[in-house]
């Protein structure tokens, strides 16, 4: 019985995981950078919602609608202000200096707002937990929301990328810029796009993992935030079914090694899975092996 | 270049002006000394236990108010200058390099255990004299210059599985605790060793670490499954939040005891008090223990404007202790801080103290305090005594 609540659990934090890796990957596959800020925007969505919510009263769907607007502004102006014109620079590690930098800045900026106590955050999630097995398993409304919630994103991800015009041209960018350029696509709207579905992406999944685990602290996004590049990495990065599905296992492989392993080792657990996969596939489970042309 | 030069300014005059900081700080740190007890205090008055470092700091202030205002210590007054260290043992070093500096003769802190451990490595090599009202871990006292108010994580460890035993507060129980955090690991195996003895039976241990300590599913799902009808948490009241917010999400509602770490739990902003509904944990102090108490805690809610907890109760009593330290050898100002600290030792062992966290307190020369604790229980969202 246990064996099936330790797997819900599992899923539903891996669909967090997921969902933050998802930004990862998009940013990764398109500007070929690594946004380290990106799990505090988490934080940020999260705060967004704590105020509008906890503190101002507003219904939860309106503030998680705002929070969602408020990231995604939040993540093109940060593009565009810090990453943007560093694109051109001779070293790919300025502008991963740079988002170290800003993931810094929000932390201090949360740290200035809202000072280090540790906040409580009210769920936005009213669902009773549902009972199976005579009140053996039981699963709360969190996890499900959670879990449905990831998966209706990652389909529409998906369809947006392969039927839409958008999509497409996502995807001409990944590829090769230049020649992108050349058929007429606007990179750097493409880039931008990309940044504003990533942080709106992170808004959900902060508000999901604050409803979950309910508290919230200025640094509440920066360890999910490494979990999630690792799942990013895992499932190959730059593919976002590699990203969903390495996610989805990161956080079973997570909640299983606590389980029947140690719950002391749990962090050291998924750390060795990833070394092994990347011994194995250095590409992740899903990652194509591009190979450089001379 | 124009920009070169406006940056190459900037920082010219940022560092003129900590230049000048510098200079401020020396001045003050020679021209005292002779007038006045200079006290240290450390504590995180940021970060996750910034409630307990804030309390300690406003209660410590209030007792030197009050002392000064009925003429001082053996006719002089007292200093109190309080830093922050975040919970963080580098920081709490800074801190009292600060301390150091400015002239501090006595140490009032550090407020947690890491910290605390960290510091009094250099005021025993200092010689220097400190009291923490709640650093509980073993170490914290470990050296002869100090002392400490509350009771060691040990103590409270075996205490704990005595009044579990003796009030029959559970048949089977379980334990969650923070393996990389020297007070809860330390209570933990004093708890385990106790309840050995009082032939409690443990179901189920499980730990996390700082770096995982949000998901708690798994450990409370393990305490659940192992029938577990007492959930021993000695941990620190962040994450007992979690803890009591994920038992309701699964519907698991065992009784939660907890220890002084839980002291704060209905001061973390926003947080459910129902969840907390009945769980019971030891602390040495509530505002309606005794005389003494009821006083202070009408004087720290009239200044402060809440109720104060353990934590403000022991900074409390740590500075009037030092009083009356000072007071059994006659001690001044103008005394060595090597001095003072070996009078101050000698006074401590045969010093009866009576203050808001209990009567007759008295010390052993390895620092630890002998006195009753009290069990306290959320009841209606308020901390009630049993």
């Amino acid at each position: 019985m246990s064996f099936i609540t330790y797997l819900i659990n599992g899923i539903s934090l891996g669909s967090i995981y997921a969902l933050i890796a998802l930004g990862y990957t998009m940013v990764y596959g398109i500007a070929k950078m690594l946004n380290f800020a990106h799990g505090d925007v988490i934080m940020v969505g999260a705060f967004t919602v704590y105020t509008l919510c906890s503190i101002l009263g507003l219904p939860p769907v309106v503030g998680v609608l705002i929070a969602v607007a408020f990231c995604t502004a939040l993540g093109m102006g940060i593009e565009k202000m810090a990453y943007k014109p560093l694109r051109k620079a001779s070293s790919p590690l300025a502008v991963l200096i740079t988002a170290i930098g800003v993931s810094y800045l929000l932390q201090n900026l949360a740290l200035l707002i809202f000072g280090a106590n540790t906040k409580s955050f009210t769920s936005v999630i009213s669902m009773e937990p549902i009972k199976l097995a005579d009140g053996q398993i039981s699963i709360s409304g969190e996890t499900i929301v959670t879990i449905i919630v990831c998966i209706l994103i990652i389909i529409g991800l998906m369809l947006f990328i392969n039927k839409t015009k958008m999509g497409q041209a996502m995807l001409a960018v990944a590829e090769d810029k230049g020649a992108a350029q050349l058929m007429g696509i606007n990179v750097d709207g493409t880039i931008a796009l990309t940044f504003a579905i990533g942080s709106a992406l992170a808004a959900v999944a902060g508000v999901l993992l604050c409803s979950a685990y309910p508290s919230l602290t200025p640094y509440t996004g920066s360890m999910p935030g490494i979990k999630a590049f690792v799942a990013a990495v895992f499932g190959g990065i730059g593919s976002i079914p590699g990203a969903f599905i390495g996610g989805i296992l990161l956080g079973i492989i997570e909640i299983f090694g606590k389980a029947y392993i140690s719950s002391q080792l749990s962090d050291a657990i998924v750390f060795a899975v990833l070394i092994i996969v990347l011994l194995v596939k250095p590409t992740g489970l899903l990652g194509k092996n591009i190979q450089e042309k001379v | 270049m124009k920009k070169l030069k406006k940056l190459v300014s900037i920082v010219v005059a940022s560092a003129m002006v900590l230049a000048m900081a510098g200079c401020g700080a020396s001045d003050a740190g020679n021209t005292a000394g002779g007038d006045t007890f200079k006290i240290g205090g450390i504590g995180p008055t940021t970060g996750a236990a910034a409630i307990y470092g804030m309390a300690v700091q406003n209660a410590a202030q209030l007792a030197v108010e009050e002392i000064n205002a009925a003429g001082g210590v053996n006719g002089y007054q007292l200093e109190l200058n309080f830093q922050d260290d975040e919970h963080d043992a580098e920081k709490s070093v800074n801190a009292y390099n600060n301390l150091k500096d400015w002239g501090a003769q006595i140490i009032l802190g550090s407020v947690t255990s890491a910290p605390c451990i960290a510091v009094v490595e250099k005021t025993k090599e200092d010689n220097m004299f400190q009291i923490t009202p709640s650093g509980t871990a073993v170490e914290c006292v470990q050296y002869d210059n100090a002392f400490r108010v509350c009771f060691s994580d040990p103590t409270q460890g075996v205490i704990a599985a005595q009044y579990i035993k003796e009030k029959a507060l559970g048949t089977k129980i379980a334990i969650i605790y923070d393996s990389s955090d020297t007070y809860s690991t330390g209570i933990y195996e004093a708890f385990a060793g106790e309840a050995a003895n009082q032939s409690l039976e443990i179901v189920s241990t499980e730990a996390f670490t700082a770096d995982s300590n949000k998901d708690f599913s798994v450990q409370l799902q393990k305490a659940k499954d192992a029938g577990a009808d007492l959930v021993f948490l000695p941990i620190y009241y962040s994450e007992s939040a979690l803890i009591l917010s994920q038992a309701a999400q699964m519907a698991y509602a065992p009784t939660f005891f907890s220890v002084d770490g839980m002291d704060g739990i209905l001061s973390v902003d926003n947080f459910d008090a129902s969840l907390a509904e009945g769980s019971i944990f030891l602390s040495p102090f509530t505002s309606t223990v005794n005389a003494k108490a009821e006083t202070f805690s009408a004087a720290y809610e009239a200044k402060f404007g809440e109720i104060p907890n353990q934590f403000a109760a022991d900074s409390y009593d740590a500075v009037y202790i030092i009083k009356q330290a000072l007071e059994a050898k006659n001690a001044t100002p103008d005394m060595t801080v090597s001095d003072l600290c070996e009078a101050l030792k000698s006074a401590m062992v045969e010093i009866n103290f009576s203050g808001t966290t209990g009567d007759s307190i008295t010390w052993s020369a390895d620092g630890e305090p002998t006195k009753a604790p009290i069990a306290i229980k959320i009841v209606n969202g308020e901390y009630t005594v049993l």
